[in-house]
């Protein structure tokens, strides 16, 4: 087998999801930047918001497994074997990640423009 | 069950901000294994120099993508495209269209928007290839000299040599062929959701010919079962696969395979079958047996026919010239290892049109048309190239709706998994499903583009 090439990922990509992936990319790259953006402006991580970003998270991997599920024209007993296990905790585990992050990032930006200081409600920063 | 009319649920309106979320762990991975795994671009050289003129028979997977390599690695070449089909159909998407998995309109698009920028496409059908005068001139009478020729003018399905059988008549009373097209796989659709609800007898086969994708006939099988299953009613159908000779698959431990699957879902399996005929009026299909002819009745049928190389190509002094079955059915004369033509070694031969042992596939076209490219490039810079082609092609196949087996294999029916390991060719797994049903076709048109 021959090497692989990350052009052809991108031109492959580019096929299946046409200029709408750029506008993913960004959507990924602007809730990186907007978790990072918050932790540097909190100067810390807080706990509350992280659970409450988690609990999001779980409910997010369910979903990206129920849409996978759907886009590909697939039941709930189709695994046949340990790669097929691998593939689903794979993708329950990006809904969880992406859907935390974006929710912390959203949730922080949420806060910071109210001047609210997760987990002492009602207290001013 | 109410046949698909338009979209199916899913994929059609496809929601494509679910695939970046969802998609891409599954997609990466597999995605590039069922055309095989992705060979590097990066190896191409810099652009070569030339003025040389390079005629392309056939626009389909093999014409489109051998085009755009051509195009990327030449400068100043004459690429010219013959051929007057304006659609261009992704055949890999019959069997899904044909169970009600795709729309009919699946696997249609446009053959100018794979025409690589700088290719001249003549949009006639080729009527005659002269190698000796070097030309090929179109139904018009146009002609087309050339330095160096490319003839992937695929397949001819050859219904004609089935008697009593009526192209018109595919999608009424029981009768499918999925082979012929988007329309006659959706027609087939029909019939075999009408089965799934009535029952009776269903009989599948395949051709002693060469053939696109041997494991098709396969997979339409077990997808009939499969929606018998799923609706309830199989115990009122009746499962009948003639296989054209001793064994379902040509690489024998795949045939071990699926025989044992075979057995599992209960099919009838009846060896050294081939079709010659078929009673539409009273829904026989006739085989040549050993025993001498045999009549089975059916409700559903799926007929697939001999396949013979494109006309124009079986009326030049192209194919092979023994008495083998491959000259008799005009497959091109090349090296199997490099795709090059002996007697005329400034023509090159892809894709199914190719007298090459293995695989008539997109993922044979995948793994041929770099190898004859580097060839042909090497031979205008006056150069060698060492490009091999070990006769690797591959097949999803598909043996219930959400799973199939990833089978990979070369000319000494090895297999050449492409993930050993991690996904099993012998195993059915969904993550080959997901490849097949969203990671397939946008490979395939990168590689008609050249990028894969």
């Amino acid at each position: 087998m021959a090497g692989f090439d990350f052009a052809v990922y991108i031109s492959v990509f580019l096929e299946m999801m046409g200029s709408i992936l750029w506008l993913l990319v960004a959507l990924a790259v602007l809730g990186l930047a907007g978790f990072v953006y918050v932790i540097m402006r909190d100067g810390t991580i807080h706990s509350r918001r992280l659970l409450r970003a988690e609990i999001l998270g779980v409910f997010g991997g369910f979903g990206a497994l129920a849409l996978m599920a759907y886009v590909t024209l697939s039941g709930f007993t189709d695994a046949g074997g340990p790669v097929d296990w691998l593939l689903i905790g794979i993708i329950w585990g990006m809904g969880l990640v992406g859907t935390t992050i974006l929710a912390y990032a959203v949730m922080g930006i949420f806060d910071i423009m109210r001047g609210r200081v997760p987990g002492r409600a009602g207290q001013a920063a | 069950m109410e046949p698909l009319k338009t979209s199916p649920p899913g994929p059609a309106g496809l929601d494509r901000r679910t695939l970046l979320k969802l998609g891409a762990a599954g997609s990466v991975l597999a995605g590039t294994a069922g055309l095989g795994a992705i060979p590097a671009r990066a190896q191409a050289p810099g652009r070569v120099q030339s003025n040389a003129r390079i005629a392309i028979v056939g626009a389909g997977a093999a014409g489109l993508s051998m085009a755009s390599r051509l195009a990327d690695r030449l400068d100043g070449a004459k690429i010219t495209l013959i051929d007057a089909r304006k659609r261009h159909l992704y055949q890999p998407g019959y069997t899904l269209v044909a169970a009600g998995l795709k729309a009919q309109e699946y696997p249609i698009s446009r053959t100018e928007q794979y025409v690589a920028p700088g290719v001249d496409w003549i949009q006639e059908a080729a009527e005659e290839i002269d190698p000796d005068a070097k030309k090929v001139v179109t139904d018009s009478g146009q002609e087309v000299a050339y330095d160096y020729l490319v003839v992937a003018a695929g397949i001819h399905l050859d219904y004609d040599a089935l008697e009593g059988m009526e192209t018109a008549r595919i999608g009424q009373e029981g009768l499918g062929s999925h082979y012929m097209g988007p329309e006659a796989a959706y027609a087939t659709w029909r019939e075999m959701s009408r089965f799934v609800e009535t029952g009776g007898t269903a009989v599948f086969q395949r051709p002693a010919t060469e053939m696109k994708c041997a494991g098709a006939p396969l997979k339409y099988t077990f997808l009939t079962d499969d929606r018998m299953r799923q609706n309830g009613s199989r115990d009122k159908g009746h499962i009948i696969y003639a296989a054209h000779t001793d064994n379902l698959f040509s690489v024998p431990i795949v045939h071990e395979k699926v025989r044992m699957l075979f057995d599992d879902r209960g099919f009838d399996v009846r060896y050294s079958h081939v079709m010659t005929g078929i009673d539409l009026g009273s829904k026989e299909v006739h085989f040549d047996t050993p025993n001498g002819v045999e009549k089975i009745k059916y409700d559903f049928v799926n007929v697939i026919p001999p396949m013979r190389a494109a006309k124009v190509v079986r009326d030049s002094p192209l194919p092979w010239q023994d008495d083998s079955a491959w000259a008799r059915d005009g497959w091109v004369e090349v090296d199997k290892h490099t795709m090059r033509h002996p007697r005329y070694p400034e023509v090159f031969a892809v894709g199914d049109v190719a007298g090459v042992p293995k695989g008539k596939t997109a993922a044979s076209v995948k793994w041929q048309v770099p190898v004859a490219a580097d060839h042909l490039v090497a031979a205008i810079a006056d150069a060698d190239s060492d490009a091999y082609y070990d006769g690797y092609t591959s097949c999803p196949l598909i043996t219930q709706m959400g799973r199939a087996m990833l089978i990979e294999f070369d000319y000494k029916n090895n297999l050449t998994p492409s993930f050993p390991g991690v996904i099993a060719p012998l195993e059915e797994l969904w993550i080959t499903w997901v490849m097949k049903t969203i990671a397939l076709k946008p490979t395939y048109i990168a590689m008609l583009r050249g990028e894969a």
